[in-house]
């Protein structure tokens, strides 16, 4: 499937010393150390967790289509929508966003060879695939039920083997996704050009930094959760078990305060891509290049202090209701100015649209759907009234498929040139975009008037007056299902029959389309020096010949 | 469109010659960031142990009696020398870090040596412990805090253990596997036996004598 990755003969002159100068097939399926292949092995790997869990959706769908438990039996119901909403988390937005574009990404942007522990970097990647594998399999013993939140005591009387499986997986893929973290954060910090300062960088170097500090304060809590969570389960300990004087409230807390920054870190990278994307296809400078930086940073800090908006009905006390309400309606501060940087940064250009825009554009305006619906979650009366409804429901799938997912394809239309070598195919790219965004609308757009109505979420059978609203839903869901296959056939076909790419396709400015495509093997035979800002276009000739000499 | 930009480009490819870089294998490149790696490591290190600090803390505050009615009393002597040797190991550990600096294996070995000691002699007495005492795993919430949080703390106080084990060993295979100017594996199982140190003392605090 990869044969076709070879390197022009210029990267095997550049490291003689490196004994593998070729870019073997074998290199993609087995323990490699270069960022590039991780990355490319993420991007895979990850992209077979969403067909799985993809699956797992249309399960969902197909069953509620009618408002009987007709299709799967509700044991089954529940363990499949604990199953979509575990693979879709973590082994297919994370490891896409953070593993595989962070990955491929950062050494090439900042001119470096590498990332700073490639070797850990390898490790990191490996312990995804055993974590799904485990997943998957559970199926065999009886998954898990009690949805990706898991929350005793519920997680501690259904399905224990499943239980037990799922922390377990779930703790491996915590524990990749921090060795992730701790070698973006010091291949950001240490290891850029001499030429390139924190303000020259990027803006995906600055979504990473933000991710990564993510990824290291707060996935360490899930873990902590997860622990205590297994003793109840496998030792009989009684944390989070109020039978035996624990409190259930506690694990909340703990899974919150890791499960709401993790909203950041599945959304943050896509922030960072699609400021890259922006002002490329828009042949601009970026609007506000300070403004989308330090926007992040402020993301990234306002993210861990407001955990609790998730548990108004709780049992939360009203001050504290109050402060989260408060913190999580100015997170919508940061997230506005960079909505309208990259308005702005559109705003007269010479806009190009093709496929990466286009998903570029589906990603802002599905994005700020989901944003406005999160200010009304904010809210504690409102929270309180559609809790657990398929409001809900709408709210995060804007958030994770119209903001994350669509910043995906954003990003893999975009570097593909790149990283495969070939460009893919325009006209099938646009088809999969009209499909993707009108199968995504017409499933959850609905979902927000069935949770508005009182239907709620995580039931199989619902009331029949639900079901005209829900066979939309459902008739949408399959017109996304059908929306991958264009995507797949163009993405395959051209990895092996695309026309040749050139190394820099969008004529755009930042260091990855410095090297050839697909980049060789340490990445550059010199390495570059920054004479432009990364986004310096339509800057007049004068100025930029000025930029240069100077 | 295309023309203008494509000179931008070349200007920057052709900057970048009049820079020499070696091409070199990537890793010999850049300074060594292993130590700021490992501070990063910690920093998660922190927040895993800081949640379960605060999970304890607020099962403590909750509870209307701390800990819960028919706790036996924690007895204090052992777990006191227990603390007095881990601090002072902290200290016996610095001085192979001096010693390598001065390109002292000897010394290295010595106080490396002398401090995993202490480790295990800190380990041994945990152990000691956990069989005199008088609850078990299941008895209350305080009972099971108790010994998850020491228990998580001394599989940490196993890991700093083996990884002077580990740069004794190889100390000792090649005498100038360590010298005064590359000795990441030394300064590393310092940092992290530091760190563990600091947990201690903080879980000492709020198990024994808050």
């Amino acid at each position: 499937m990869t044969a076709n990755i070879s390197l022009p003969p210029v990267a095997e002159q550049a490291s003689p010393s490196h004994g593998h100068g070729e870019r073997r097939w074998q290199d993609f399926f087995t323990f490699n150390t270069d960022h590039k292949v991780i990355g490319i092995q993420y991007m895979v790997m990850s992209f077979f967790f969403y067909l799985v869990g993809g699956l797992l959706a249309e399960g969902i769908r197909t069953e509620l289509a009618t408002p009987d438990p007709d299709l799967v039996d509700p044991a089954l119901y529940n363990s499949m929508f604990t199953m979509h909403a575990t693979i879709m988390i973590f082994l297919w937005i994370v490891p896409a966003g953070t593993g595989a574009f962070a990955n491929y990404l950062i050494p090439l942007m900042i001119g470096a060879r590498d990332m700073a522990f490639p070797k850990l970097n390898a490790v990191a990647f490996w312990m995804l695939p055993p974590a799904g594998i485990m997943l998957i399999g559970s199926f065999y013993f009886g998954t898990a039920q009690a949805g990706w939140t898991s929350y005793p005591p519920l997680s501690l009387t259904t399905a224990k083997v499943g239980e037990a499986i799922w922390i377990f997986s779930l703790l491996l893929g915590g524990t990749s996704s921090i060795l992730g973290g701790i070698n973006f954060m010091t291949t950001i910090l240490k290891m850029r050009v001499p030429s390139m300062g924190m303000m020259q960088m990027p803006l995906f170097c600055w979504a990473m930094i933000a991710t990564s500090a993510l990824i290291l304060i707060a996935t360490p809590i899930l873990a902590g959760a997860l622990i205590l969570l297994s003793f109840d389960l496998l030792a009989g300990t009684a944390f989070f078990n109020p039978t035996g004087g624990g409190h259930p409230v506690v694990y909340q807390h703990m899974f919150w305060f890791y499960s709401h920054p993790a909203v950041y870190i599945m959304v943050l990278p896509f922030f960072g891509i699609i400021s890259e994307v922006i002002p490329i296809h828009s042949r601009k400078p970026i609007f506000g290049y300070g403004a989308i930086a330090y926007s992040s940073l402020a993301i990234s800090f306002l993210g861990l202090i407001v955990w609790a908006h998730h548990m108004f009905t709780s049992g939360t006390p009203a001050w504290l209701r109050m402060f989260f309400m408060i913190t999580t309606m100015i997170i919508a501060v940061p997230t506005g100015i960079k909505v309208f940087g990259w308005l702005a940064t559109m705003w007269g250009g010479k806009i190009s649209l093709n496929s990466p825009m286009l998903f570029a554009m589906g990603f802002l305006s599905t994005f700020v759907v989901g944003g406005i619906s999160g200010v009304m979650l904010a809210a504690v009366p409102f929270d309180i009234h559609v809790h657990d409804t398929y409001f809900v429901v709408a709210h995060l799938h804007y958030v994770l498929f119209g903001g994350s997912v669509f910043g995906i394809f954003t990003g893999i239309y975009h570097w593909y040139p790149k990283a495969i070598g070939r460009m893919y195919s325009e006209f099938w790219g646009r088809v999969h975009f009209v499909m993707t965004f009108v199968g995504f609308n017409v499933t959850f757009l609905p979902m927000h008037i069935l949770g508005l109505q009182g239907m709620p979420r995580r039931i199989a059978m619902y009331a029949p007056e639900f079901q005209t609203l829900n066979q939309v839903c459902t008739w949408g869901s399959y017109l996304l299902a059908v929306s991958t296959v264009p995507f797949l056939i163009n993405a395959l076909w051209c990895w092996f029959k695309g026309e040749k790419a050139p190394d820099n396709p969008w004529n755009a400015l930042t260091f990855e389309w410095m090297t050839s495509s697909p980049p060789e093997i340490e990445n550059f035979e010199v390495l570059p020096v920054l004479t432009t800002g990364p986004y310096d276009y339509g800057v007049e000739e004068e100025e930029k010949l000025a930029t240069v000499a100077g | 469109m295309q023309g203008s930009i494509d000179n931008k480009n070349q200007s920057i490819q052709i900057s970048g010659t009049a820079e020499t870089v070696a091409v070199a294998h990537g890793h010999e490149e850049h300074p060594d960031l292993r130590i700021f790696g490992l501070f990063m490591f910690l920093v998660a290190e922190s927040a895993l142990f800081i949640g379960l600090f605060v999970a304890y803390l607020t099962f403590r505050a909750v509870a209307p009696v701390w800990p819960p009615e028919g706790t036996p009393k924690l007895e204090l002597l052992l777990p006191g020398i227990n603390t007095v040797i881990l601090i002072s190991s902290s200290l016996v550990i610095h001085q192979a870090d001096s010693a390598i600096k001065k390109n002292d294996v000897a010394g290295l070995r010595k106080w490396f040596g002398i401090t995993a000691l202490m480790g295990i002699v800190f380990l041994c007495g945990q152990v000691y412990e956990y069989m005199h005492l008088e609850f078990g795993l299941r008895t209350n919430l305080f009972a099971s805090t108790f010994y998850v949080l020491t228990g998580f703390h001394g599989l940490h106080v196993m890991v700093g253990v083996m990884l002077m084990l580990a740069v004794l060993w190889r100390s000792i295979k090649s005498a100038d596997h360590y010298s005064s100017d590359s000795h990441f594996g030394v300064e590393a199982a310092e940092i992290y036996w530091h760190f563990v140190d600091v947990i201690w003392i903080i879980l000492f605090i709020l198990l024994y004598l808050l």
